[in-house]
């Protein structure tokens, strides 16, 4: 019952604070590997693959994931209602201002800030699966040689004109059979 | 157009379709979003899509579900509300609790585990590209090179809660502007 109450709170504040999308919401699941026990980074970086390449908004898919990696089916949906209910609120909320709230230059202001601070979240976030996805599997943790080149080859492929507007799962599938023949 | 009460199933089984079959979310979501409430259903018009999106990304939360609760107030209310917002979620409680429970059973098969150290390094790469598209995006102004590095710094070496981040971010950005004047 505890780590319901829980999950409903993290995810919830998760909800209200992370700006900008699904992505935005990887900072917070991050914080949580530090407090709870509930999923390690390691297995983050497995649901936010599986979130990548399923359909449905990340942020819901990485809740539903996490929520249930941390108190099964109960955890599941206890985690995607908290993460849904304060967008559904605040919508509500504004109702049909909408338009008077998109231009109030308080809101405004307030966004100059947040969406700068909310890609350095992210590329936090990124930096610690980095981290993760390039340190081999020995207890050293140690740079993984064969995770670097492959790391270099899809940053190379995904910019590169033609396979740029490629589907990321697409870049999942290839990195998963490289993963098994090379035995990473 | 015939104006036709829009009943919750409607709502409910349009969102669902939008969330089965857009896959990231975001903006990907726009083409499923005009077929089902714009083609289909006449909820909206193209404009007022892109509108809810401009109105997402100044709002916190997921892009989807705001778009959804949108409609769904439109259509009926409150009960609408819920009822888009549901449809929208559903597909993907579906479909990862069943890869969640697959994965349970086969996590352990070294097959499995080797994908899996190739799949970490695709999401390193996917997250690093997004970064990089976000910074040319959010990170102009001197202010923004600053709170972006800050925030970065605040959790890589601080362990600061993200919350407090985005907090102080929104005060910044206000009192920047009251500065400037």
């Amino acid at each position: 019952m505890m780590t319901l109450l829980n999950l409903f709170i993290e995810f919830f504040k998760t909800g209200l604070f992370a700006v900008g999308g699904g992505l935005a919401t990887i900072p917070f699941l991050t914080a949580m590997t530090e407090k709870y026990d509930w999923f390690t980074r390691r297995q983050l970086t497995d649901m936010i693959a599986v979130a990548e390449s399923t359909p449905g908004p990340i942020g819901v898919n990485t809740a539903t994931f996490a929520g249930f990696r941390a108190a099964g089916i109960h955890g599941a949906v206890t985690a995607t209602f908290g993460l849904v209910l304060p967008s559904f609120l605040i919508i509500l909320a504004i109702g049909r201002a909408l338009q008077k709230y998109k231009s109030n230059p308080l809101v405004q202001n307030a966004f100059s800030g947040l969406r700068p601070a909310s890609t350095g979240l992210i590329a936090a976030a990124g930096w610690s699966v980095l981290k993760t996805a390039l340190s081999g599997t020995d207890i050293m943790g140690t740079i993984s040689l064969p995770a670097v080149i492959l790391f270099a080859v899809i940053m190379f492929l995904s910019n590169t004109k033609k396979l740029k507007s490629l589907h990321p799962a697409a870049f999942i599938g290839l990195a998963a059979v490289v993963g098994i023949v090379v035995g990473m | 157009m015939e104006s036709k009460k829009t009943s919750c199933k409607d709502l409910f089984s349009a969102f669902f379709r939008i969330g089965l079959f857009t896959f990231g979310g975001g903006y990907a979501m726009l083409p499923m979003l005009e077929r089902e409430c714009v083609e289909k259903q006449g909820w909206t018009d193209r404009e007022e899509l892109l509108d809810y999106f401009a109105i997402g990304q100044c709002t916190p939360g997921v892009i989807a579900v705001n778009t959804a609760t949108f409609v769904g107030t439109k259509e009926r209310g409150v009960i609408g509300a819920a009822a888009a917002t549901a449809g929208v979620v559903c597909p993907s409680l579906i479909i990862i609790l069943i890869i969640a429970m697959l994965l349970e059973n086969f996590a352990h098969i070294p097959a499995v585990q080797h994908a899996f150290g190739g799949i970490r390094v695709a999401v390193a790469a996917l997250i690093a590209n997004a970064v990089i598209k976000l910074i040319g995006k959010n990170v102009k102004s001197p202010l923004a090179i600053v709170l972006c590095i800050a925030a970065f710094a605040a959790i890589t070496f601080l362990s600061l809660s993200p919350v407090l981040v985005v907090l102080v971010a929104a005060i910044a950005g206000i009192s920047a502007k009251a500065v400037a004047k």
